[in-house]
């Protein structure tokens, strides 16, 4: 397969489409390397359109790291939009990557990173306009191996069929190993093609191999196991883990885009993994042990970052980023550095207290206080008990007027609708709820125009989560609670103009559940899907329900199971789940009694500050969970000016 | 406050950077490159920059015209090539020189464009030329937010000729291939002027008007570049350096 750049084929498309910057690369900090002096190239796609991926940490980390070493290069792809797609099937262009516009089946691995099930479509759109065989087992030694990371590929048998390998956590590390393995087999003549390669892979363990797993199912529909077919590879795949962030202070050079994308400002991951214990969130389970990134890596790394892109805004990422050791001093030692360069902090997913109306003070010192958000996530006390998301309303309330009472106006509060033994009654809690920040707002600022918005979600019970049992709610049943909270808001008169109301209906929810809870019968299913013009199924002009469910008539016709049968069925303790054999390093057991806990309502701390639960991940990774406080400080920078 | 007047150039596969990217592109080079910018007054303070008559997505450009307004005095060629350096190669900052006369954007006359149309016989361009020329108006339509548009291409055309056939298109659209793809194809190469009148007429305009009056109708898309926008030399059909008047204005010894 020849890499000669597909670009002069491509250009001549361009005129005819919408956005086309995002086709042509040259991203500021993007590299391009020789390929002919390098002996693994990897194409890493992130599947979805360029201006959701291109921001994509993920994706950005490993691109950069495989760049560093010598004789390794990676290249990005991402998904094209339907109109570029037509075009590119009708002359003949295949699936390129942005960066030096080669075709993608040129490499040795494509690697696509699944934030979300809703991107298989789309791998499958990729993997079909790089003239790469849909099904691994039709695959020979001249295509790419197809590897698959990512959070969604904690469950990657919907998409077993269409994968050779997938890597379940943290990349930086493995995506090296890998390369290492291709190398040798490479340099050695490829001995025994394709298997042997694979084969190689899946002993070290810690890569997935589905080709070398059959399952076997139970006459009801259920696994009976998941059994190993070639000798040396293990039962169990586990996952991987960095255990010192500072050791990786990536992206150095994130990418800075000419063509608009979703998230346009140098992000730093200061702690990976969480301890909440939020039982409905896959991130916070597969993530484990935290690790925090130091205060002084932090300043470093957002100092590089910020010379190498000259970005606006700094946001610190992380799945809980208040709880950070030192955030505090972060966050006044960021703001106090760069408040003469105009530069705006944010800080993304905190929780309800009032410690962080101090730091969204500090984080807005300089700008302006709209809004700010908080995620409740259950509407009622009990149910809030059930998901494990200790905050009681008095605490919102008291938060909240602190906000009102600093300027901030407004006030956006998350929830999910669809828990687990939730009932309408906990739903319409939120309208309370709702009201309830609005009169404080008012009696606060001794003022009428005090805004709240809520916006719901509907609740996705995910593999490797106490709710990973759980009944998932009908789409029928979600939009009918959703309908009852809408005519209780939209019904008061004294608040119910003042409450802003956002919401999806339930369908999207049942596809991905199908999706995260699937087995490998699903993969038929989205193969269909694919087929009949599925792409782009996160966003909702794309997305079709009708055409999932076509797709879910033909896929498991024969099978003997439905969708419901993935979606709203619970499961008991015996059964096998598809991804039981892949190891995120909980203890199934451990899940299962806080699943048990959860319908108690019993609540579990935060392990940072209490006690081990013995949830598995610390002693199966012979290590503890990674915080400081360092004690240091971050201290004012030289201004050097030429 | 230093005003200094910079010229950019959008070329190869970065032609297809719309105004709004180039503009986000900029404001980062500024940061990137330490410039010390005035911002405006007000609740978000923006940096002050002023773009003029930008050349639309996916047509390629020598001749852009930005002015930007600093804290502090920077000496103008020593601030483009920081700049310069700081954008990527195709958005290149190539001239600058500090405001000393008022009234820019109403000095920028006429545009200079190159079209270079592969798969289009010399002959027939030719034809296409003179036809369009013989015309006293050429009625074209374009589609605009507002709805379809009918408008004269004609009068607006200061000078339209056909260059004679060359290998090498000398405008950096072709940087990118590794090999000239259309070689041994027929490729017709037009130098057009046109006046900045309202409604503005584009060059896609004049191949509209091209296809209406001879029915020339180009395989695949033009590719388009401005070579210069400036004051018009009506006599010579040329556009001139609108930052002439600047350097001129400059105080000797600078």
């Amino acid at each position: 397969m020849t890499a000669e750049s597909v670009f002069p084929q491509l250009e001549a498309l361009l005129p005819h489409v919408q956005k086309p910057i995002q086709y042509v690369g040259g991203e500021l900090n993007s590299t391009v390397k020789d390929w002919d002096a390098c002996d693994v190239r990897w194409a890493l796609m992130y599947p979805d359109a360029y201006e959701v991926g291109l921001p994509n940490q993920g994706v950005m980390i490993l691109y950069e790291v495989l760049n560093e070493r010598e004789g390794v290069l990676a290249e990005r792809t991402y998904s094209v939009w339907p109109d570029l797609e037509a075009l590119m099937r009708e002359h003949g262009v295949p699936q390129f990557t942005v960066d030096a516009h080669r075709p993608v089946r040129a490499f040795d691995v494509f690697g696509l990173s699944f934030s979300t099930e809703l991107g298989y479509t789309n791998m499958l759109a990729a993997l079909d306009l790089a003239d790469i065989p849909l099904e691994a087992k039709d695959r020979t030694v001249d295509d790419p191996i197809v590897l698959a990371g990512g959070h969604a590929a904690f469950n990657p048998e919907p998409i077993a069929d269409f994968i050779d390998c997938a890597v379940i956590g943290d990349g930086e590390q493995a995506v090296l190993d890998i390369t290492e393995i291709i190398r040798a087999w490479k340099a050695e003549g490829r001995p025994g093609g394709r298997d042997e390669l694979l084969l190689r892979l899946a002993k070290t363990g810690g890569v997935y191999v589905p080709r070398f797993y059959d399952v076997e199912y139970l006459a009801d529909g259920r696994i009976a196991r998941v059994v190993p077919n070639a000798p040396g590879v293990p039962w169990r795949v586990s996952k991987h883990t960095v255990m010192d962030l500072d050791e990786w202070p990536y992206p150095k050079q994130p990418l800075v885009p000419l063509a608009e994308t979703v998230h346009e400002r140098m992000s730093v991951e200061i702690f990976r993994g969480c301890t909440r214990g939020c039982r409905f969130c896959q991130a916070g389970m597969i993530t484990r042990p935290v690790r925090e990134r130091s205060i002084t890596g932090i300043g470093e790394m957002v100092e590089r970052g910020l010379k190498a892109t000259g970005f606006e805004e700094v946001g610190l990422l992380s799945l809980s980023s208040a709880d950070h050791t030192e955030i505090g001093d972060i966050a006044k030692g960021l703001a106090d550095r760069y408040t003469e360069d105009k530069i705006g902090l944010s800080l993304p997913s905190t929780r309800v207290d009032a410690f962080n109306i101090d730091l969204a003070n500090e984080l807005t010192r300089n700008g302006r206080r709209s809004g700010l958000t908080f995620a409740p996530e259950g509407g009622s006390e009990r149910i809030r008990k059930v998901i494990n998301k200790m905050v009681s309303e008095e605490d919102l309330i008291r938060t909240v007027a602190a906000a009102y009472g600093n300027g901030w106006r407004q006030v956006k509060l998350y929830f999910m609708v669809g828990l687990p033994t939730e009932t309408d009654e906990d739903v319409l809690q939120i309208a309370e709820m709702a009201k309830n920040v609005i009169q404080k707002g008012r009696e606060v600022t001794g003022q009428n125009d005090i805004r709240c918005t809520v916006s719901i979600g509907g609740f996705v019970p995910k593999p490797h989560t106490p709710f990973q049992w759980a009944p998932q709610l009908s789409a029928e049943a979600t939009d009918a609670r959703l309908g009852k909270l809408r005519d209780a808001i939209r019904q008061d008169r004294k608040y119910g103009k003042n409450i802003g109301f956002r919401y999806h209906d339930g369908k999207p929810g049942i596809v991905e559940g199908l999706l995260s809870r699937g087995d490998r019968r699903t993969g038929k299913i989205i193969r269909a899907v694919y087929e009949d013009g599925g792409r782009f199924d996160g966003w909702r002009e794309h997305f079709s329900y009708d055409r999932w469910m076509k797709g879910t008539e033909t896929g498991l016709a024969g099978t003997g199971v439905d969708v419901e049968w993935y979606t709203t069925r619970e499961r008991a303790y015996e059964e096998v789940l598809p991804w039981d054999h892949l190891d995120s390093g909980l203890d199934k057991d451990w899940l299962w009694e806080d699943w048990q806990d959860a319908l108690e309502e019993v609540e579990v701390e935060d392990c940072r500050w209490t006690p081990c639960f013995d949830c598995g991940v610390c002693p199966q990774m012979d290590t503890t969970i990674q915080i400081g406080p360092t004690g240091k400080k971050l201290l004012p920078l030289t201004v050097v000016n030429q | 406050m230093q005003r200094i007047r910079l010229r950019y150039t959008k070329r190869g596969r970065l032609r297809f950077t719309s105004h709004r990217d180039f503009q986000r592109a900029f404001e980062r080079a500024l940061r990137r490159s330490s410039v010390p910018m005035a911002y405006s007054a007000g609740f978000t303070p923006h940096p002050k920059v002023s773009y003029a008559n930008a050349a639309p997505t996916g047509v390629a450009s020598e001749a852009e015209y930005l002015e930007i307004g600093l804290a502090e005095a920077r000496d103008p060629e020593a601030l483009r090539a920081k700049l310069d350096e700081s954008l990527p190669a195709g958005l290149d900052i190539i001239d600058a020189v500090e405001v000393r006369t008022p009234n820019f954007v109403e000095r920028l006359e006429a545009s200079e464009w190159q079209v270079r149309l592969a798969g289009v016989a010399t002959e027939e361009a030719a034809r296409a030329v003179a036809a369009f020329l013989a015309a006293e108006q050429v009625e074209v339509q374009r589609l605009t937010k507002n709805g379809v548009r009918v408008f004269d291409a004609r009068s607006a055309v200061a000078a339209l000729e056909l260059l004679p056939a060359q290998v090498d298109d000398g405008n950096d659209t072709a940087t990118d291939r590794t090999g000239d793809v259309r070689t041994g194809n027929p490729c017709a190469i037009l130098r057009l002027v046109v006046r900045h009148a309202t409604p503005a007429v584009r060059p896609d305009d004049v191949l509209s008007g091209l296809r209406a009056t001879a029915d020339l109708a180009p395989p695949v898309p033009a590719e388009v570049t401005r070579l210069a926008q400036g004051p018009l030399d009506e006599e010579t059909g040329t556009v001139t350096d609108p930052l002439a008047l600047d350097r001129a204005a400059a105080p000797a010894g600078l």
